[in-house]
């Protein structure tokens, strides 16, 4: 641990950690997966925002993506749950504590097949947390098999064409409630790396919706999940920069081609304008952009939405600051007195 | 059942010399959603407080107005509450089931009905008495659309008068019905009962033999359903979150829940939940969230019905493997799939024990009563906990839904135990510590919680192969060794779980086992059995899964051993064939009844009559 520098002292972050302890066990996904890709910027971005690993608790269902959480955060608490039910699991934790910074991570079969349900009350009750979606419209785990999110076309390995249209996770978060929905791609590591950082400073419920190639499955030709197909369709909707609450910023904001959002916890995004005029407090014309990008066989990139504002789910419930899984008997268990009152009034 | 001795062709106008005090059962008939319930409460809750032990079950239709209910009082001066087949006062209201429910009555019983039914015809062995009910509360309901909820107060009245009912306590049980704030409302029903009891008073001659005399048998007690009860308990147990689907017969826990959390549990300082109750979108969802919550500390529970217990098996099957607690209430209906969902049934025993994929147990409790309900519901929460498991306390619609007299509830007398989980300063003393290591040899790791304030806090739970360190493994003697750590963790509860209630008749040749609400009609039988057919039985009630010595011992000490089902594949003897030694096996029986009506004592009676020979 940190306790014990080597010489020459090693880098550290601003609480003074290494970034080793950001690490997990060594992935045991397929070389050139973007999920490792993914991985990866989760690493980077809790070691360079400094955050206490055992703050965080990961959370993730079943499949490829669902692996991952090994694979970073080793000093965090996860929970590798069923299939699709993520969402529950991380619901029950959060209640239990609402201190801890949720971080879930999951697939395209395990959020838009079989878990679309536990995802939209996700979605709708705006529970404070993360969660990415590694979406390689396949099942990989299983070797091959289309997912929801597979393109209207799109061919598997075989050849067999998808005939069904493609569930849009962003579009379901944008409609149903979520107050920070972006899509990324995993070979895009600046991109990637504000959206991760803006929505840990988010309070609120985070959907990133990373299209994340399978190497094995679907990186072929008539694939629109593959690395080529990105590169050509990917439609980047601005450049977005992160600037920590920690971080004085005196940098002069260029009128007209830069707006900010501030989160709740006083970092700034900051969202420089490509060729499109965007408005990411605009739930409409963000879901309005997905629509028109479908139609124009884009894959739109960037944050689509974010709004600091709505209560999150835990406020909603009255919760106390501090975990009430922890609290002492004297304030979970009524006096001796409140039961004899129960008891007369049941006379 | 009736201790009158009439001729089938003998009308029976003349009063009766044979009265029948405090033992008897009314039967009131009515269509739901005419407000009978708070008529039928009211009845029960007279007869209550005139001192004699009393009990009432509502066999109600899955719907929400229109259909048939019964509602059975039963006055039992030996205290005898469960279920009496027999019926010995009908008040006959609902026009659809009235011939039939007259036609199925023993000869001698009283018939109340509502005049233009014009039962009397039916039958000349039973006692009848008209009421025009329409008439009646005309005059003291105006208002012509409350009349219909109004309306069957008036047999309250009625019943009152030919029963001996008390007035004073009947007006005293309806006023706390309705509470004070409905002064109105119990002023306008006082009068519908008030008018029943005069029209009866100059109308009736008293004819039948059944009627009531104060005791002193019921002082101190209180009145409350099994659902109630098991959410009281939940609350002095400390429960933290609470996640549910609503389902039949199950809701009206958490529902009571509810109202009493918002009462109770709220920081007087600043008005803050110390706890968090989230209506699920699933059985699914509920259950995961329960398991969350426990994963992250809190005392969490759901509650459910068969269905539930169905859907939720997956995420049963991840909280055995991974080990976290929570506490699931399984009030039981009839099944399978939808069932009689307003029947009860002990029908989820071995789909509970047993639940999910692969080799799974599951430790269940078994509470009798809203006193059992109460204490056994704070045990499994520190039960729960202890050994880092789901754990499930079994009742029935019988138990959770009807009204039960009882003693007034205990204050728990131990503190909350949390079992075995390590803070930081734990983690600094010892340095870091191994999830699934078996370190006090009953099968319990030690766990951490996420949040825990030390980089050595944290561990990875998963349901696929994991050895000590909770590390993935696919190693067949790591994943033989987790499965043997965690049967003998099952063997470990064997010593912590609630003793059985053990009754050795001295010379009893025969014994019965049951569980649950069952004990009312097997207590009654014993009685039955020695009285009338001079056969002594022992007897011995299971309060919970598994099973312990108790059990071994008691049938080794009988020739045969009744094991009592309300299912009707035996399941409770099932699961004892899964566990005992086949030599004993030898000397069970099983008695089952399940056609969806609390258990009564003849049925059981008649049963062990006949496989006796005698």
């Amino acid at each position: 641990m940190s306790t014990t520098p080597a010489v020459p002292p090693k880098k550290v972050n601003r609480i003074g950690l290494e970034v080793l302890p950001y690490k997990g066990s060594r992935t045991t996904l397929c070389a050139g997966c973007g999920h490792n890709s993914i991985s990866e910027r989760i690493v980077e971005c809790f070691y360079e925002l400094g955050i206490q690993p055992w703050t965080v608790a990961k959370f993730s269902g079943i499949g490829c993506s669902s692996k991952s959480p090994a694979y970073f955060l080793g000093l965090s608490h996860g929970f590798n749950g069923v299939h699709g039910r993520m969402p529950a699991i991380a619901t029950g934790a959060m209640l239990a504590n609402r201190n801890l910074l949720g971080l879930g991570v999951t697939g395209d079969g395990d959020t838009a097949s079989i878990g679309i349900g536990q995802f939209m009350h996700l979605v709708r009750r705006n529970l404070p947390m993360i969660y990415i979606i590694e979406n390689n419209g396949v099942y990989g785990l299983t070797k091959g098999q289309f997912s929801a999110t597979a393109d209207l076309g799109s061919t598997l390995k075989t050849g067999m064409p998808n005939d069904l249209p493609p569930f849009d996770c962003c579009a379901l978060g944008l409609k149903w409630g979520a107050t920070f929905v972006a899509r990324s791609f995993s070979g895009d590591k600046r991109q990637l790396q504000a959206i991760l950082k803006t929505a840990i400073s988010h309070q609120g419920l985070s959907i990133i919706d990373v299209i994340s190639p399978c190497v094995t499955f679907n990186d072929h030709e008539g694939s629109t999940k593959s690395y080529s197909y990105m590169k050509e369709h990917e439609e980047v909707l601005h450049e977005l920069d992160y600037v920590p609450y920690y971080e004085d910023i005196s940098v002069e904001i260029p009128e007209g081609t830069v707006t900010e959002v501030q989160m709740h916890d006083g970092s700034r995004l900051r969202i420089r304008k490509l060729d499109r005029d965007f408005d990411p407090t605009d739930r409409l014309a963000a879901l309005g952009a997905l629509e028109e990008a479908e139609k124009k066989g884009e894959v739109l990139t960037g944050v689509l939405y974010v709004n600091t504002r709505k209560p999150t789910f835990l406020e909603l419930l009255n919760l106390p600051e501090e975990a009430i899984a922890t609290l002492p008997e004297s304030r979970v268990r009524p006096s001796k007195s409140v039961l004899e009152q129960v008891m007369e009034e049941l006379r | 059942m009736s201790t009158l001795e009439v001729s089938p062709s003998e009308p029976l106008t003349h009063p009766s010399d044979h009265p029948v005090v405090n033992d008897f059962s009314i039967q009131i008939a009515t269509v739901n959603g005419s407000g009978s319930q708070t008529a039928n409460t009211v009845l029960m809750r007279s007869i209550f407080q005139m001192g004699i032990p009393v009990s009432g079950k509502n066999m109600f239709p899955s719907n929400i107005a229109g259909l048939p209910t019964w509602f059975t009082i039963r006055a039992s001066k030996h205290g005898y509450i469960g279920r009496r087949k027999e019926i010995d006062f009908l008040v006959a209201m609902n026009p659809e089931t009235a011939r039939e429910d007259v036609m199925k009555l023993d000869s001698g019983a009283t018939v109340v009905y509502d005049e233009p039914l014009k039962l009397s015809e039916l039958r000349s062995d039973l006692h009848f008495y008209p009421v025009p009910f329409d008439k009646l509360v005309a005059p003291v309901c105006p208002e012509a659309k409350l009349r219909k909820l109004v309306r069957n107060m008036i047999y309250d009245g009625v019943v009152a008068w030919l029963l001996s009912i008390d007035m004073d306590e009947l007006r005293k049980a309806l006023v706390k019905q309705f509470g004070k704030r409905k002064a109105k409302a119990a002023d306008l029903n006082w009068g519908a009962a008030r008018a029943g009891f005069d029209f009866a008073a100059r109308t009736f001659t008293k004819n039948d033999p059944y009627r009531v005399e104060r005791m002193n048998q019921t002082a101190g007690k209180i009145i409350i359903d099994g659902n109630a009860a098991c959410a009281l308990g939940a609350m002095f147990a400390g429960v933290t979150v609470v996640t549910w689907y609503p389902i039949t017969p199950s809701s009206s826990l958490v529902e009571t829940l509810i109202g009493y959390m918002k009462r109770f549990r709220h920081d007087p300082e600043n008005g803050k939940s110390t706890y968090a109750i989230v209506q699920a979108e699933d059985e699914l969802a509920s259950i995961g969230m329960a398991l969350g919550a426990g994963w992250a500390g809190a005392r969490s529970m759901t509650a459910t019905a068969g269905p539930g217990i169905s859907l939720m098996s997956e995420f049963i099957g991840l909280g055995y493997y991974a080990e976290i607690p929570a506490v699931v209430f399984d009030v039981e209906r009839v099944g399978p799939s939808t069932g009689l969902p307003t029947r009860t049934q002990q029908g989820d025993l071995l789909s509970v024990a047993l639940c999910s994929h692969g080799d799974t147990r599951h430790p269940m409790y078994f509470p009798c009563s809203p006193e059992e309900c109460f204490s056994m519901t704070i045990d499994a929460f520190d039960f729960a906990e202890q050994f880092q498991t789901p754990t499930f306390v079994m009742t029935d619609l019988d138990l959770g839904m009807n009204n039960w007299m009882a003693d007034p509830f205990a204050y728990p007398d131990q503190p909350i135990r949390r079992g075995k989980v390590l803070s930081a300063e734990d983690l600094s003393k010892l340095g870091g510590f191994a999830r699934y290591k078996d370190v006090d040899g009953d099968g319990v790791g030690y766990r951490t919680l996420p949040g825990t304030d030390h980089p050595a806090a944290s561990y990875f739970t998963r349901g696929s192969g994991h050895n000590e360190k909770a590390q993935y493994t696919e190693r067949e003697d790591d994943y033989i060794f987790n499965m043997d750590r965690l049967a003998h963790k099952f063997e470990c509860m064997r010593q912590r779980v609630p003793e059985p209630v053990v009754n050795i008749v001295p010379g009893a040749r025969i014994g019965f086992v049951a569980i649950g609400t069952s004990d009312y009609a097997v207590r009654e039988s014993c009685d039955q059995l020695r009285n009338e057919y001079q056969i002594d039985a022992s007897y011995l009630r299971l309060k919970a899964y598994p099973f312990t010595e108790h059990l071994v011992d008691f049938i080794r000490h009988h020739d045969r051993v009744y094991v009592v089902d309300q299912n009707r594949d035996a399941q409770l003897l099932g699961l004892m064939r899964l566990e005992l030694d086949p030599g004993l096996l030898a000397k069970l029986r099983s008695l089952r009844y399940y056609g969806g009506l609390p258990l009564d004592a003849r049925t059981v009676t008649d049963e062990v009559v006949k496989q006796e020979g005698k």
